[in-house]
């Protein structure tokens, strides 16, 4: 039996509170779940990513590393306190708004904190300051220099600049417009409610029983006996309790993970079983006592182990343990190459890289009116209800999906985690279910970016211009299928770059190891495939004694031009502008590296340059958007947003574009969702799609909206319109008129006027050799950056950044500059720090991503090269940021040492090996 | 199963006689390793203990309350010969671990990274353990035995360290890692050196992540003694076999041994440009 805890008072944001913590407990839970301050976020419970930053007597500190009991009669600050009161969190929390410093927001509360105790001390600080002061929290969306530039520019707030600020008019939020997120205002104060933020007091708590081992059969000894013997718990769940179909999946072709592993895990951290209790007991809940026997299995962990001869099958239908492969040819390869001038040829190898969102997945599931209601992170709310119906034999209408804000996705939570325990709990036990997942189980069971191993040759003539390109590369998928087709297939189709190659041939395998699930991961396999082509330029550039950007240039895609699957756009190709728009950084780092060189032994500069496309939305799939808009009565305007903000903006894209549209100001819409219920499918954040899908499906609803309101008083169509005390006023050159909306009748949803309208678009199906229309529009992207070597350590430092984006239209410049930046520091992980080895760095101190002081100043160039497609010319933009990153910095290191690095990440340990063989002391 | 802060060392040797009891004091390593769920045992906080918390001077040198947070070293007027300290305690975790985690937590966790390990060598650091039956000193080498292992006995309390004056010497460190904060060391060297005229006069180099314990390199101390300032030779691989790097997920034991003999050159250079700017 346990003592009965003492009580603890301290004060929590000027509050005399009383708790009584367990022994052992940590503050961050005594905060969260006994005085209900869920502004606390929790990223990892072991001091990595200071997300549950709070002050105690003024001095940040993690809530997480602190027993409650150390609080005792102290000052404990949260974000949620200092949004009240605090002058400096004011000008703190504005000027975060304004730079956009908050994008999924869920380490906005741990920076708040840690820039408030800054800014107490050192009023005016720099950039160098921030960065010592605010290196303890980590953030994966924002490349951190919106959050130093904020603030930075709050120290430099001072009353005349507010006072300014007050007076002017508040901008309408048209397409184009820089203004703050929509949904800033909560990030900021610590009130937007995640994953695990919502579960109500009391809910019951899920904890699963995953595989220790790579392979590995089970038995369970006796389950009855083992939930008796342990009062604490309620029930159990495996296998035997899935009522309907053991499995899920993304594609439906390959619908094999199960919910519960039934004979056999394949991957380490794999589901078994899952046990639900009451959360005392669950908070001291051993899975070590748990009945299982598991009997180890030869595992094949490589690709080159899952492809021997004999080697274990992973599903016994895929023969060679190969799910699938994709193609594109065009032209003879292997005659270019033959004719070519000039070929080089090398191998490339990539690990598994984490996603390393911030929160880690978490929800509640509860059973109401008898549906079942799942609250929790998600990038894709409608597939989750497709692959719930199927898992619990439901009717969809028996099911509701309610994304909660997300702490950070980047594509892993397309995939359900947790949604079905959380279901089949609260379907059970007829009671909430609660679970958040801990960092470790977060990174052993979701999935990863493939690691690729890819073999590529590339030809070109004595002019410079290409002449053969062949690819072929093995992407290992882990256990189950998850987006790995779409990975195979998306390869082949970008593997060339945005450039202009005749003779082409690129192939792809997907191959089954014993390992987590890869599956999408911001570029779905692209930023593997152009770290291969972008370092072989460098390499034929070298070769034909070409400049590097210049060589680009000459090979770049021009409108009219033929893609390598033979599609032709007439117009919106933006890579020579994005190009072009390099020159002047391009010469002025190749002369400032060459002066630096000159003058140093040890340290040695680079600039290295690399460009990317991405084909927005499904390969050649259907991929439709629906967005609904109501007006009631009184004149408000409702807009049905079910596409999921990930952080990454669509709330306000989307917004944007819907109230351009309509001819109102973006803060007179006011937005739903997303909510299965009460949102038609926004269709999954992923593959760059919501700006350019959705956007549409926003645009033609508004279009809808407008042409019903101009129709009924028969308006011209750029009347303006006034909303104001359930009267439309339209005002044409004809004069005012009023619609009185108070003489409508309303329908069931309140609405007096209402649009829904949707967009999907037009592709049509790749033939056998990967030949047609994958893509209504590609964004285009290159990247510049300048890099400083320590040859004697081998550690890179990037510089400087220039990265110009072909956008289209820029709907909000301000939300592209912090893709463009986020982008830019995962690819700088991913070049330099990341990799993912199963059992060994499952955790955010082993897993090393980018802090505070690992992302150098970006200078972001936008190119507006619109689309025809787009909703007012947009392009989507979310993955190419980070494809030509990896190897812009490859390239930089190229051209610092004359090293060249054929894996990543290029670890200093990795460099200097590298170095030394090139003979530097 | 109690959660005891106790106020006196009567109390807590009362506490620590019971059983299954863990000592706490910073909390930064104890709860990463206590994990998610919630601790089984009793914890003793030794944070409030008299004399614990604060670096006092004494006339046999300096005393670091076992309670003393980083922040502590880094708000403390220490002579130059601490600087190497007080660079770790700028580098160790975050702020937040900084004004949490002790100095006497980081060599109690005795882990073969652990920061604070190659500057307290350097300054000949000892360690104060309390027990009913009265106090012993160890030195710092003495005192952690191994990975994850120290001679501390049931019963016993880490109560201090004790660094004893050094006149004349100026400290440095380096830390080596994978980025630019928030980081696991590689690699990492301290150094203290005091120099007379443009000669190095006396010389303690110790390095840590690149043995099982942080360890002094006697070899290395022995080829720089006496050396002018202005021309330092380079590191001579055999001056550190008592190195034994391992290969991990961090580097190569081959990557740790050349970066090794680099950070010992540049800590080198560092502090003794510091000494000549001084004289200057």
């Amino acid at each position: 039996m346990y003592d009965t805890p003492d009580t603890v008072d301290f004060h929590l944001n000027g509050q005399m509170v009383q708790v009584r913590p367990e022994v052992g407990e940590r503050l961050s839970h005594s905060l969260r779940e006994r005085l209900a301050a869920r502004e606390v976020k929790v990223g990892c419970n072991a001091g990595d990513c200071g997300a549950c930053t709070v002050l105690l007597d003024g001095q940040p500190v993690c809530a997480c590393l602190v027993p409650t009991q150390r609080a005792t009669g102290r000052r404990v600050e949260t974000v949620a306190g200092l949004a009240a009161r605090d002058p400096v969190a004011l000008a703190l929390s504005e000027s975060f708004q304004d730079h956009q410093a908050a994008q999924c927001g869920i380490c906005t509360p741990g920076m708040m904190m840690a820039a408030t105790a800054l800014l107490r001390v050192v009023p005016q600080p720099d950039a160098a300051q921030v960065q010592d002061a605010l290196a303890g929290v980590l953030c994966r969306c924002t490349g951190y220099r919106k959050i130093i530039d904020a603030v930075v520019a709050a120290g430099q707030r001072d009353q005349a600049a507010h006072a300014v600020r007050e007076g002017k008019p508040i901008p309408t939020g048209a397409v184009g417009q820089a203004i703050p997120r929509v949904d800033g205002k909560a990030k900021v104060a610590g009130t937007e409610a995640f994953g695990d933020d919502l579960a109500p007091a009391g809910a019951l708590v899920v904890h699963v029983i995953r595989s220790p081992h790579p392979r590995a059969s089970f038995t369970f000894g006796d389950l009855n006996a083992y939930l008796a013997a342990h009062p604490g718990l309620v029930t159990l769940l495996t296998a035997a309790d899935v009522p309907g179909r053991n499995a899920f999946g993304v594609i439906p072709a390959y619908v094999d993970q199960p919910v519960f592993a039934e004979t056999e895990a394949r991957h380490r951290g794999e589901a078994v079983a899952a046990v639900i209790g009451h959360p005392d007991t669950m908070a001291r809940f051993d899975p070590a006592l748990f009945p299982i026997q598991w009997q180890p299995l030869p595992a094949v962990e490589t690709v080159a182990a899952a492809l021997a001869d004999n080697a274990p099958l992973l599903h016994p239908n895929r023969a060679q343990n190969i799910m699938c492969g994709g193609v594109v040819r065009r032209g003879d390869a292997d005659a270019a190459l033959s004719r070519a001038d000039i070929v080089v040829e090398a191998h490339f190898d990539s690990g598994f890289v984490e996603h390393a969102y911030i929160e880690p997945e978490a929800g509640y599931a509860v059973v109401k009116d008898g549906r079942v209601e799942v609250y929790a992170c998600t990038q894709a709310p409608m597939m989750d209800l497709d692959s719930m119906a199927e898992i619990l034999a439901l009717p969809r209408a028996q099911i509701r999906i309610v994304p909660t804000a997300v702490g950070g996705g980047f594509g892993s939570k397309l995939d359900i985690s947790l949604q079905p325990y959380l279901a089949l709990g609260a379907i059970k036990t007829g009671k909430p279910v609660r679970m958040a997942y801990s960092r470790t189980e977060s990174m052993q069971s979701t999935t990863k970016r493939h690691p690729s191993s890819i073999h590529l040759r590339i030809g070109a003539m004595n002019d410079g211009k290409l002449c053969g390109f062949d690819f072929q590369g093995d992407f290992n998928t882990g256990a189950y299928a998850s987006w790995g087709p779409t990975v195979a297939n998306r390869v082949p189709v970008h593997a060339s770059g945005p450039y202009l190659i005749a003779d082409y041939l690129a192939r792809s395998r997907a191959i089954h190891t014993h390992n987590p699930s890869s599956g999408a991961f911001r570029g779905f396999g692209v930023p593997q495939s152009a770290i291969a082509q972008e370092s072989l330029f460098d390499a034929l550039a070298d070769r034909l004694g070409m400049d590097a950007l210049e060589f680009r240039i000459l090979n770049a895609l021009q409108n009219g031009q033929p893609t390598v699957c033979g599609q032709v756009f007439t117009q919106g190709v933006g890579i020579g502008a994005c190009l072009t728009a390099l020159r002047p950084a391009w010469a002025a780092a190749k002369a400032d590296c060459a002066a630096f060189n000159a003058g140093n032994t040890t340290h040695k500069r680079g600039v290295g340059v690399a460009a990317g496309w991405y084909g927005c939305g499904n390969t050649s799939l259907p991929n439709p958007s629906t967005i609904k808009a109501g007006i009631r009565a009184d004149g408000t305007i409702v807009l049905h947003q079910g596409a999921t903000d990930i952080g990454q903006g669509s709330n306000t894209v989307i917004s944007q574009i819907f109230a351009t549209a309509l001819g109102v100001s973006v803060h007179d819409v006011q937005r739903i969702g997303p909510d299965t219920d009460h949102t038609p499918d926004g269709g999954k954040t992923s593959a760059s799609r919501q700006t350019f899908v959705s956007g549409n499906a926003a645009k033609r609803t508004a279009e809808a909206l407008r042409h019903d309101i101009l129709t009924r008083c028969n308006a011209a169509g750029d009347a303006a319109l006034h909303l104001h005390n359930g009267v439309i006023s339209v005002t044409d050159t004809a004069g005012t008129h009023d619609i009185d909306l108070t003489t409508l009748a309303p329908d069931a949803e309140g609405y007096v006027l209402r649009a829904e309208e949707s967009y999907d678009p037009p592709t049509r199906p790749l033939d056998a050799n990967g030949q047609g229309v994958p893509y209504a529009q590609f964004g285009y992207a290159a990247h510049l950056v300048v890099v400083e070597v320590d040859t004697e350590l081998g550690l890179v430092r990037p510089l400087h950044f220039t990265a110009a984006h072909d956008v289209g239209r820029a709907i909000n410049p301000l939300l592209v500059e912090g893709q463009v930046h986020g982008g830019i520091a995962q690819g700088l992980g991913m070049a330099l720090m990341e990799e993912y080895i199963p059992g060994r760095t499952e955790n955010l101190h082993d897993y090393l991503i980018p802090t505070i002081g690992d992302i150098s100043p970006i200078d972001t160039i936008i190119i507006e090269e619109p689309d025809a497609h787009g909703p007012y010319g947009a392009k989507g933009l979310g993955e190419h940021v980070l494809i030509p990153t990896a190897p812009a910095i490859l390239n930089a290191i190229r051209h610092a040492t004359g090293v060249v690095m054929t894996r990543v990440p290029v670890t200093p340990s990795r460099l200097r090996a590298a170095l030394k063989e090139a003979g530097y002391v | 199963m109690a959660y005891t802060a106790a106020k006196s060392l009567d109390e807590a040797f009362a506490v620590l006689a019971g059983s299954n009891v863990a000592i706490i004091a910073g909390g930064t390593d104890w709860f990463p390793q206590a994990g998610d769920r919630l601790t089984a045992k009793s914890l003793l906080d030794v944070n409030d203990l008299p004399g614990f918390r604060g670096i006092t001077r004494t006339d046999a040198g300096w005393r670091i309350g076992a309670a003393t947070r980083w922040a502590d070293i880094t708000a403390a007027d220490l002579p130059p010969a601490f600087d190497g300290l007080k660079a770790v305690a700028l580098q160790v975790g975050s702020i937040q671990i900084q004004n949490t985690g002790t100095v006497a937590g980081n060599l109690c966790n005795a882990s073969p990274a652990a920061d604070g390990v190659p500057p307290l060598l350097t300054l000949n650091a000892r360690v104060e353990l309390t027990s009913p039956a009265g106090t012993r000193i160890l030195p710092l080498a003495d005192f952690i035995t191994g990975v994850r292992r120290t001679a501390l006995q049931p019963g016993e309390l880490v109560s201090a360290i004790l660094v004893p004056h050094t006149t004349g010497a100026r400290g440095g460190f380096l830390k080596l890692g994978g980025r630019a904060y928030l980081v696991i060391s590689i690699a990492m060297v301290a150094a203290l050196v005091r120099c007379d005229a443009g000669v190095i006069t006396d010389i303690r180099v110790a390095v840590g992540s690149c043995s099982p314990v942080a360890c002094r390199l006697p070899r290395v101390e022995a080829a720089y003694l006496g050396q002018p300032t202005a021309q330092l030779p380079p590191v001579d691989p055999d001056w550190l076999t008592d190195l034994t790097p391992i290969s991990d997920l961090r580097a190569s034991a081959d990557y740790r041994r050349g970066a090794v003999a680099r950070l010992i050159e540049r800590v080198l250079r560092q502090i003794t440009h510091a000494e000549d700017q001084r004289d200057v």
